[in-house]
């Protein structure tokens, strides 16, 4: 990638002014890997923010008023395909997190996430990579899990997580960093990253009851 | 008027388009025709004609347009008015007229009932009309004013002289049908006439009944929102404001702050997110049931934050009741996190748990110091009884991966007894 000197642009959406400028402070105080160009409180001065700065990456807050982080998500990404989402909240609840997944965010990290893993997981997902967080990971699995009495599958390919898929979900689940991961079960980092990205893929796809469910309580679909 | 149509329905919120509301303006009697045509979206007029000619169906016509009356309410206050023009409020006379005439004549004509009676019927009809009219504005005005004067409102005079001149129109109506339209002896018209007075006072009556009816309603709702608001209030002035009292007063112990925000994030998180959270919906009947693995396992966890001011990232997938196994196996889960907590060197630890049809495992694991299995003492009961016994005494098993400098993993896994049950 020739981006290897250029600090990633990044962008703030956060109801709350004391967090936005909290990340601020600590993103450009620990690396110069990553710029803040610019933040907005607001659904609307947010989707207008991106259009203008066009930035690498949204740092985007799921609670919201006017619509949360899906309703950016909803009109800003089709004016800005370049630009990739990444959710930060402090909701635990699994239909929020999925919700914005399923609206084109590339990851989810919690705001207890320490900087520098932040500082990461922005340049992961400026590089393309999908960033799970352990609980995102756990909520995925959770609506890919096989239950007795779930409705049958109508797309095996988007509907089902391959064996290998479900081992790195569980060992992001459990706390393992990619590099452990690879090492864990004798594949590439590379590889883990590609599982990931195919997980993302089906999450925000599927049509499993569990995923439509938790988008169309938002809704999303 | 597409225009203006636009812009009242955007002035009602969403949920209230579906139901019909009677017009405040506009209005030739009560606001019905007006109400019906709003819902219908057609004009007035045909809704108004409609009514007149059913009138002359046996008085259908005046009968509907009265239950409309009684069961529709009113539309709110707010809402936008339409402007209505003179030749829109002749036509709705000319109609009313009309609609009046027809039910009589028809009425008469088809000899089903004498002239008499329908006149008797008429004039009871113009009275009642004429209270349960003043009755509706008496509602605008005591939503207007806030007072709670029930029949006659804040009217003054006029008001009153106007119930009391349909009070008069019904009971001379009443009187009318009574003496000329039955025939009848001495107790039986005696009978009657106490019946038809108390029809009457019922009928004049209908208003109020109805208006205390919602009344409740409304302050039933009410009600249930101050509650609501008072308990949301309780809840934060007894967890999120005390803890920040607290941390303001310990802000040279940063320890002692992480433990606090710490347990407070965690109890909020349960309250608002939680099985029995607030922001699920109530599920009243679930409450008290068996306590589930995910929900002790993260009260086990909480502990251990707060005792050790560490925090512990917890994962669960799938959950089952706890039964005495899977009880043992939080225990041993627990220990292995202070275990972590105290010896690892670490502020993080990470627990992650899934139900699986057969088995239950779960991984703590933290990124600390390690050490060797071989080299612990044997004086040391932590790891040996108190995790890798419960855990065989249960029926479980322990798997142990660590070495000095690589962090500890400690696996727990338990065969479920309910397996396919």
């Amino acid at each position: 990638m020739s981006s290897e000197k250029r600090p990633v642009r990044v962008f703030l959406v956060d109801d709350h002014g004391l967090f936005r400028a909290g990340v601020r402070a600590e993103l450009e105080s620990i690396t110069d890997e990553v710029e803040v160009v610019g933040e907005a409180g607001t659904v609307g001065e947010a989707v207008a923010g991106i259009g203008h700065r066009k930035p690498d990456v949204v740092l985007l807050d799921v609670h919201m008023p006017d619509g949360g982080g899906a309703e950016v998500l909803r009109r800003a990404r089709p004016e800005n395909p370049e630009t990739v989402f990444l959710a930060l909240s402090v909701s635990d609840a699994a239909e929020d997190v999925i919700a914005v997944i399923r609206a084109g965010a590339r990851g989810y990290v919690t705001k207890t996430i320490s900087s520098h893993e932040l500082v990461r997981a922005v340049v992961r997902v400026s590089e393309g990579d999908a960033v799970f967080s352990p609980r995102l990971a756990g909520f995925v699995l959770d609506a890919f899990a096989d239950r007795p009495g779930a409705a049958p599958i109508s797309d095996p390919e988007l509907d089902l997580l391959t064996p290998r898929e479900r081992d790195v979900l569980r060992l992001l689940a459990r706390g393992y960093a990619y590099k452990e991961i690879a090492s864990e079960l004798f594949i590439s980092v590379k590889t883990v990253e590609t599982h990931v990205s195919s997980v993302l893929r089906k999450t925000q796809l599927s049509n499993r009851y569990e995923l439509s469910r938790w988008a169309s309580d938002r809704r999303l679909v | 008027m597409d225009i203006e149509r636009v812009a009242e329905k955007a002035a009602v919120p969403a949920d209230d388009t579906e139901k019909m509301r009677r017009r405040r303006s506009g209005r030739a009697v009560a606001g019905v025709a007006g109400g019906v045509a709003d819902h219908l979206e057609v004009k007035v007029l045909w809704v108004r004609l409609a009514f007149s000619l059913l009138a002359a169906a046996g008085g259908a016509g005046v009968l509907a347009y009265g239950l409309l009356w009684v069961f529709v309410p009113q539309a709110k206050p707010s809402v936008v008015a339409k402007e209505t023009t003179r030749k829109e409020r002749q036509q709705a006379r000319g109609l009313l007229a009309l609609g009046f005439g027809l039910a009589i004549g028809f009425g008469s004509l088809t000899g089903s009932v004498d002239g008499w009676v329908a006149g008797g019927i008429g004039v009871t009809l113009v009275g009642v009309a004429l209270v349960w009219r003043e009755a509706d504005e008496s509602t605008r005005r005591r939503a207007r004013t806030g007072m709670t004067s029930l029949l006659l409102g804040e009217g003054g005079r006029g008001a009153i002289v106007r119930v009391l001149s349909g009070a008069a129109l019904v009971v001379t109506g009443m009187t009318l049908f009574m003496v000329r339209g039955v025939d009848l002896d001495q107790l039986q018209f005696a009978l009657l006439s106490v019946l038809a007075a108390l029809i009457g006072v019922a009928v004049l009556t209908v208003p109020f009944w109805l208006r205390l009816v919602r009344d409740l309603g409304e302050e039933r709702t009410a009600r249930i929102r101050t509650e609501e608001r008072a308990e949301i209030a309780a809840h934060l002035h007894d967890s999120v404001l005390q803890t920040l009292a607290l941390i303001q007063k310990q802000a040279d112990a940063p320890r002692e702050v992480l433990r606090l925000a710490r347990g407070q994030e965690r109890q909020l998180r349960g309250w608002l997110y939680g099985p029995a959270g607030y922001g699920r919906p109530s599920r009243d009947g679930e409450r008290g049931e068996a306590v589930k693995l995910a929900e002790a396992l993260s009260q086990a966890c909480g502990e251990v934050e707060d005792t050790f001011a560490i925090q512990v990232q917890q994962v669960v997938v799938g959950d089952c009741e706890l039964d005495e196994r899977l009880a043992g196996m939080v225990f041993a889960a627990r220990e292995a996190v202070v275990n972590a907590a105290k010896h690892a060197g670490v502020s993080e630890v990470s627990v992650y748990a899934e139900v699986e049809p057969d088995q239950v495992m779960i991984f703590v694991r933290d990124r600390g110091k390690g050490f060797d299995p071989k080299a612990v003492p044997r004086d040391r009961h932590g790891l040996a009884d108190s995790i890798r016994g419960r855990m065989e005494r249960n029926g479980g098993e322990l798997r142990l991966r660590t070495a000095p400098g690589e962090g500890t993993e400690v696996q727990l896994h338990m065969p479920r007894v309910t397996a396919g049950a």
